[in-house]
């Protein structure tokens, strides 16, 4: 089956303001089919107002192995995050 | 016969159209090729049960005589439906299922767009979200039949089998009678013969990049509007209405 019908990773932007967030995948021969797929299989609750597909093949992911050296020294870099002031409420989404 | 009753008639043949038509792809549900299909299959279903719906609920309160909806779904008999034959046919396989919507939707979206602006103030609101619908059914439908069609060597068999079988069905849709020319003379419902041009355009467009050919048809195939059945249809009624003949006047 996959070799007629690729996976594709679904992307859909839940509403204006917000950006495509990743929902999860389908399998379609085609990315009209796959637009379709994510459609019927990720939006029936309205959850929708645009959809993203990009083929899971053109992906490419970091090495778990070496999420120690990936990620580990960010841990420590406590300044690195903006905790340190107030964000006003007219700001939205960040 | 009064335009209220004429406008009752019409409204049960295309209840009985979305009601018939949404059980045969509720068939499909857990059956579907793949997990994607099954959820489309099943989402169009309910989008034509829910078109039933409103309109069984319209036509019973035109009627006037106290029935409801659930009354006219599953306390009528076989001769009492008028649906089209086309839509009472078996899903056989995907091809045939997906031809089956596809004529059905290139009919639809222009009558709810048509329906849309009837003097029925009622009808025409119906129309104009159940015509998104068909807008959907109709590409969903299409895109499908392209790559059937025009896809392997067994794809592309099941689906000039589908056309072969179904084709003869097709020109029931366009079939003007009492009913439809009042309806159409008062403003209130499209003439489904003046639909056929658009219809004929969609499925040309479709069957050319699909690389079927639309046979000729030399029998006709047609009565459902008048009650007068395929045999496939007492198979769909009997397990539909069995739980409210069975319980009548059950409620969950």
């Amino acid at each position: 089956m996959s070799a007629e019908t690729p996976l594709w990773e679904v992307f859909i932007r839940p509403r204006n303001g917000l950006s495509h967030r990743h929902v999860g995948s389908v399998h379609a021969a085609d990315e009209v089919l796959a637009i379709q797929a994510a459609r019927d299989v990720y939006t029936r609750r309205g959850e929708g107002l645009s959809i993203w597909v990009v083929p899971s093949a053109a992906i490419t992911a970091s090495d778990p192995d070496a999420k120690g050296e990936m990620f580990e020294p960010a841990e420590s870099k406590i300044y690195r995050h903006p905790t340190f002031y107030d964000i006003p409420d007219e700001v939205g989404h960040m | 016969m009064s335009t209220r009753d004429t406008l009752f008639q019409l409204l049960i043949r295309l209840a009985d159209d979305h009601l018939i038509l949404g059980h045969r792809l509720s068939e499909w549900c857990g059956h579907a090729p793949i997990l994607e299909e099954d959820l489309a299959l099943a989402n169009m279903g309910l989008d034509c049960i829910g078109q039933a719906r409103a309109l069984y609920a319209l036509a019973a309160e035109r009627e006037g005589k106290g029935r409801s909806e659930d009354d006219l779904a599953y306390l009528r008999e076989e001769r009492g439906f008028r649906n089209l034959l086309l839509v009472e046919r078996p899903n056989r396989d995907f091809a045939q299922t997906m031809l089956r919507q596809l004529y059905f939707a290139a009919f639809m979206k222009p009558w709810w767009a048509a329906a849309s602006q009837s003097a029925d103030a009622d009808l025409a609101a119906l129309a104009a979200r159940a015509e998104k619908e068909a807008a959907y059914h109709l590409r969903h439908a299409a895109e499908w039949t392209i790559r059937l069609g025009d896809g392997t060597e067994e794809s592309a068999r099941r689906m000039r089998d589908a056309v072969e079988e179904l084709h003869p069905y097709t020109p029931e849709l366009f079939e003007a009678d009492e009913t439809t020319m009042a309806l159409a003379a008062a403003g209130l419902a499209p003439d489904p013969a003046a639909l056929r041009p658009e219809w004929e355009a969609t499925i040309a467009r479709v069957f050319a990049e699909a690389g079927l050919t639309a046979p000729e048809i030399r029998y006709p195939l047609t009565g459902g509007r008048r009650g007068l059945h395929t045999e496939a249809l007492g198979h769909l009624l009997a397990p539909m209405q069995y739980l409210r003949r069975a319980h009548p006047g059950a409620t969950w």
